[in-house]
């Protein structure tokens, strides 16, 4: 196949690029998720007091 | 003041791994199962990528003004999760067309980079919407974010329109649209098949973005709900 180094660096773009944005969300998601977790202990604290 | 309890995502797992598994066999089919292009070659086989995530980009853009005006109208903080999230997404794919574009013309116009009217507007396109998720994080109020996001984004969307006619309306390095393009215009059939099966695929890993996306501005909002309410707690309790 001619090209194929530009077609194979075409592919690897589009994969790397919806593979770094998918993950760079999940992390963020992941992250306040554990913020969450954290509030709802300190209004726990809060309530019990 | 009511928290709304964030949840995972149901089948978000299952979801992935079908949408890597569909996008997998859309780099098959158009590697190997498309047939080649007369005068280009095996390079146009970029365009069963390229081009959907164009069109997927335009939808995601549209989506983002519509939820625009209907924050403009209602103020409702979902209408705002709605439009960045899907702003945000719609970058990305931007992105894969700027980044795949230059790729194809290279080899095939002996440059990376033209400034005809179609590259010029689509390069417009990606720093507008950045310009867009930028602005969002110079402000801190959620509610003037929200609005002048919102108005700024309906303008940035009169773009759209502009790139998607600027091969039709002016001549271009570009090549002219294959499909709705006009006479000269049109895909052999197994072309157009390939075509629509990594545009499936494509829109499935949208729409997954978009939801994970959206989860996150949820989960943003929970938190911040969660500190005013910590925060006043803690005043209460000094």
């Amino acid at each position: 196949m001619k090209n194929m180094g530009s077609i194979m660096a075409a592919y690897i773009a589009t994969w790397a690029i919806f593979f770094v944005y998918y993950f760079t969300v999940a992390s963020r998601v992941s992250r306040l998720r554990d913020d969450v977790e954290r509030l709802k202990q300190t209004l726990g604290t809060q309530l019990r007091r | 003041m009511s928290i709304q309890r964030s949840r995972g995502i149901p089948g978000l797992g299952v979801s992935v791994l079908a949408s890597a598994l569909l996008m997998g066999a859309a780099g098959y089919a158009a590697l190997y199962v498309a047939p080649t292009e007369r005068s280009m070659g095996d390079i146009q086989r970029i365009f069963y990528f390229h081009m959907p995530s164009g069109i997927i980009a335009f939808i995601a853009f549209t989506i983002t003004f519509v939820a625009n005006i209907l924050y403009l109208v209602n103020r409702a903080p979902k209408s705002d999760w709605l439009g960045v999230s899907s702003a945000e997404v719609g970058v990305a794919f931007t992105t894969v067309m700027l980044v795949t574009g230059p790729i194809w013309g290279k080899p095939v116009w002996g440059v990376w980079w033209v400034w005809d009217a179609r590259l010029t507007t689509t390069f417009i396109l990606w720093v507008l919407y950045i310009c867009y998720l930028l602005l969002r994080g110079l402000l801190d109020d959620p509610e003037r974010k929200a609005t002048v996001s919102a108005v700024f984004g309906v303008f940035a969307f009169l773009d759209v329109p502009l790139v998607y006619m600027a091969n039709r309306w002016f001549r271009t390095q570009h090549p002219a649209p294959v499909l709705l393009g006009g006479q000269n215009s049109g895909l052999a059939p197994e072309m157009k098949w390939v075509l629509l099966f990594c545009f499936i695929a494509l829109t499935g890993l949208m729409l997954i973005l978009l939801r994970v996306r959206y989860q996150l501005e949820a989960l943003r909002y929970e938190v911040s709900e969660m500190k005013v309410i910590a925060d006043s707690g803690s005043r209460a309790s000094n």
